[in-house]
């Protein structure tokens, strides 16, 4: 029943919207639907998108790959994807942390990367502490699942130690702003000349790592060609190697696949729009701004775009733990909903800048030529949709 | 304080009690005082640094409970600037607010003492308090304050305790007797973040005026009047352009 309800809607509504028809019908679909596959998930605060498109390009050397491009990562959007590629043997799932859990008992993973976890969206209930929790517990219920997790993290360690099968990535921790005090014991970490607790939790050996922009694993070193930016996606490419290779993929062929991203769910794309350049980054938690904020230095105009929808997280009081202070004079504009709040943020940080609402108005005040776009959540899919629209009429 | 000197903020364990961001209390306190030609500093007094020398003005902020119950054991080892907590000013918001307090209840009815600043104790509620919340302060002039608050204590006002503030919008404090919040001559304590202060710069300002002794004059930054005119709508549901009263009310504070 549930694959003719997925062939009426395909190509119809939202891909979440298609997963909820779904799992309506039938509630146990993700379960049927993962049947006989090798299924990814991959969670984490940040880096889950990049890091799927990557994995599901390597993984696509293999034969077809179910992935969630679009970034629906709950059980709807797991749903989804996994109907609308019946036959693909593989599947990689991004997967929000507060549902790996639940997803995590439909489909019995064969691997769940963990990649960091920071806080977001704290007014979902979700201090780091309790959503580690969770993840560690819905792990435990699946002892064949490969874990491959981020050594650098201690959370992350914290979250998956113990459990029978681990592989360790060097996937580095940029933003160490939630990991002071050991998530095991509740005493403060040491940090040189690596973390480790007094309790005996300390950073393991990796198994895969990074030297310069090579990847040393499973025996061998691989170059990385990445075409998409920053150091992050260094890491996030290291842990989508390391289970591309649990599924089978030599590095070098998932190497080579990895290098055709250009952009992901449109993340670092660059769009023409009148007489701008857009380059288009997304970054909505203190952790992914301390990623993207060096990525900014070499672009002559600014647009910053910040919401507060319940996917975003209603409260934006995290914009106060981003050294926004270091940003360069240069035009500069902020819009959204939350305008207002970038702007005082701004205002504080001695940075001069527009307030708009409405950021393709804010746009038109921005001299021509290039500028780069950060935008939150549903910012940055409310403006690519805009975009998007206009560039077809 | 002299004119001449250098304002000492501290902050208090932002590397422990920042999950809420309230470090950027210190910034706009900071600020303030800069951009008016008083010269200040913000002295981060981390978990791993040595006793910070005094400072005129101390910010502590929120956490998770595992991080608060460290913050009060750490607070209660280092003797001197427990000492110092005493008698100098303090702004606590949420974890920063019941560690001053008598004891804190967790949540298998574990009571934790506190460092006893604050005439308060703090158990766990029902449900957690996540939201946009309007109060009226109780401070002459600062008028309404706008927060976001995020927690499950709940706060219980001893005698000795008087409110920050009434709940108009959201749940503050807890209790039936509609408080947010705690204050004595030298503590502002509230649930609130925003961060507080940078929502509501007439506390910042009432803050500081306490410090160096005189009254400052007025300070506008750009967007300032724009966020609190958004979550003065925001904390009421109601479009700005229905506000009528609040909003009057809220801009003859500004102006007075």
């Amino acid at each position: 029943m549930a694959a003719v309800a997925a062939r009426r809607l395909r190509g119809g509504e939202g891909v979440a919207t298609r997963g909820r028809v779904l799992l309506t019908l039938d509630p146990g679909a993700l379960s049927h639907l993962a049947q006989g596959r090798h299924v990814v998930l991959v969670t984490g605060t940040n880096g889950k998108t990049t890091t799927a498109h990557l994995l599901a390009a390597a993984l696509g050397t293999l034969g077809p790959v179910a992935h969630n491009a679009t970034g629906a990562n709950m059980a709807d959007g797991a749903v989804a994807a996994l109907a609308t590629r019946r036959h693909a043997p593989r599947a990689v799932l991004e997967v929000d942390e507060l549902h790996l859990t639940r997803i995590a008992d439909a489909v019995s993973p064969a691997v769940v990367v963990l990649l960091n976890l920071t806080r977001d969206q704290l007014d979902r209930g979700s201090e780091v502490a309790a959503v580690a929790t969770s993840i560690r517990e819905g792990l435990r219920r699946h002892p064949d699942t490969l874990v491959v997790a981020n050594r650098d993290d201690p959370v992350v360690v914290a979250t998956v130690e113990g459990l029978p099968r681990v592989t360790w990535v060097a996937a580095s921790a940029g933003w160490s702003g939630d990991a002071s005090l050991c998530l095991r014991c509740g005493r403060q970490l040491a940090t040189t000349p690596e973390w480790s607790c007094p309790c005996g939790l300390s950073r393991p050996p990796a198994d895969w790592e990074l030297h310069g922009e090579s990847v040393c694993g499973a025996g061998s070193t691989t170059p990385l060609r990445l075409r998409l930016p920053g150091r992050f996606n260094l890491g996030n490419a290291l842990a989508a190697m390391a289970a591309a290779h649990a599924l089978g993929v030599p590095p070098g062929d998932a190497s080579e696949a990895m290098s055709g991203l250009e952009s992901v769910a449109h993340r670092y794309a660059t769009v023409r729009h009148g007489p701008h350049q857009l380059h288009l980054l997304l970054a909505k938690n203190p952790a992914g701004w301390a990623e993207t904020l060096p990525l900014l230095k070499d672009y002559p105009a600014l647009l910053l775009v910040i919401n507060a929808r319940e996917a975003d997280g209603r409260d934006t009081s995290w914009l106060w733990d981003v050294p926004f202070e270091g940003l360069a004079s240069r035009p500069t504009v902020v819009s959204g909903d939350r305008a207002p709040d970038i702007g005082l943020r701004l205002s504080y940080a001695a940075v001069e800048h527009q307030t708009v609402h409405d950021p393709l108005v804010g746009l038109e005040l921005l001299p021509p030529g290039e500028v780069v776009v950060v935008a939150n959540y549903t910012a940055f899919a409310d403006l690519w949709r805009r975009l998007a629209v206009m560039s077809r009429r | 304080m002299s004119r001449e000197s250098t304002v000492r903020i501290g902050l208090l364990l932002p590397d422990v009690l920042g999950t809420y961001s309230d470090r950027g209390n210190a910034v706009v306190l900071a600020q303030r005082l800069l951009r008016r030609g008083i010269d200040a500093e913000v002295i981060m007094v981390t978990a791993g640094s040595r006793s910070p020398g005094r400072c005129d003005l101390y910010v502590i902020g929120g956490g998770e409970d595992a991080a608060q119950s460290f913050a009060t054991d750490w607070l209660l080892q280092h003797r001197d600037l427990r000492v110092a907590l005493q008698t100098t000013r303090i702004l606590a918001v949420c974890a920063g607010l019941q560690v001053l307090g008598q004891w804190i209840e967790d949540g298998h009815g574990r009571r934790q003492p506190g460092l006893g600043i604050l005439d308060v104790t703090t158990s766990p509620g029902q449900r957690r308090a996540v939201g946009e919340v309007l109060t009226r302060c109780v401070l002459p002039g600062v008028g309404l304050l706008t927060g976001f608050e995020n927690h499950r204590g709940m706060t219980h006002l001893g005698p000795d305790a008087a409110p920050l503030a009434v709940v108009m919008h959201g749940v503050g404090n807890g209790s039936p007797d509609g408080s947010e919040g705690a204050l004595t001559p030298t503590v502002v304590g509230t649930y609130l973040h925003g961060p507080v202060l940078a929502r509501n710069p007439v506390l910042a300002d009432h803050l500081l005026q306490g410090v160096i002794g005189r009254d400052l004059p007025a300070l506008e930054l750009p967007d300032q009047e724009d966020v609190r005119d958004m979550h003065l709508a925001l904390a009421t549901h109601h479009p700005l352009e229905r506000l009528g009263p609040v909003r009057a009310a809220l801009h003859r504070r500004r102006s007075s």
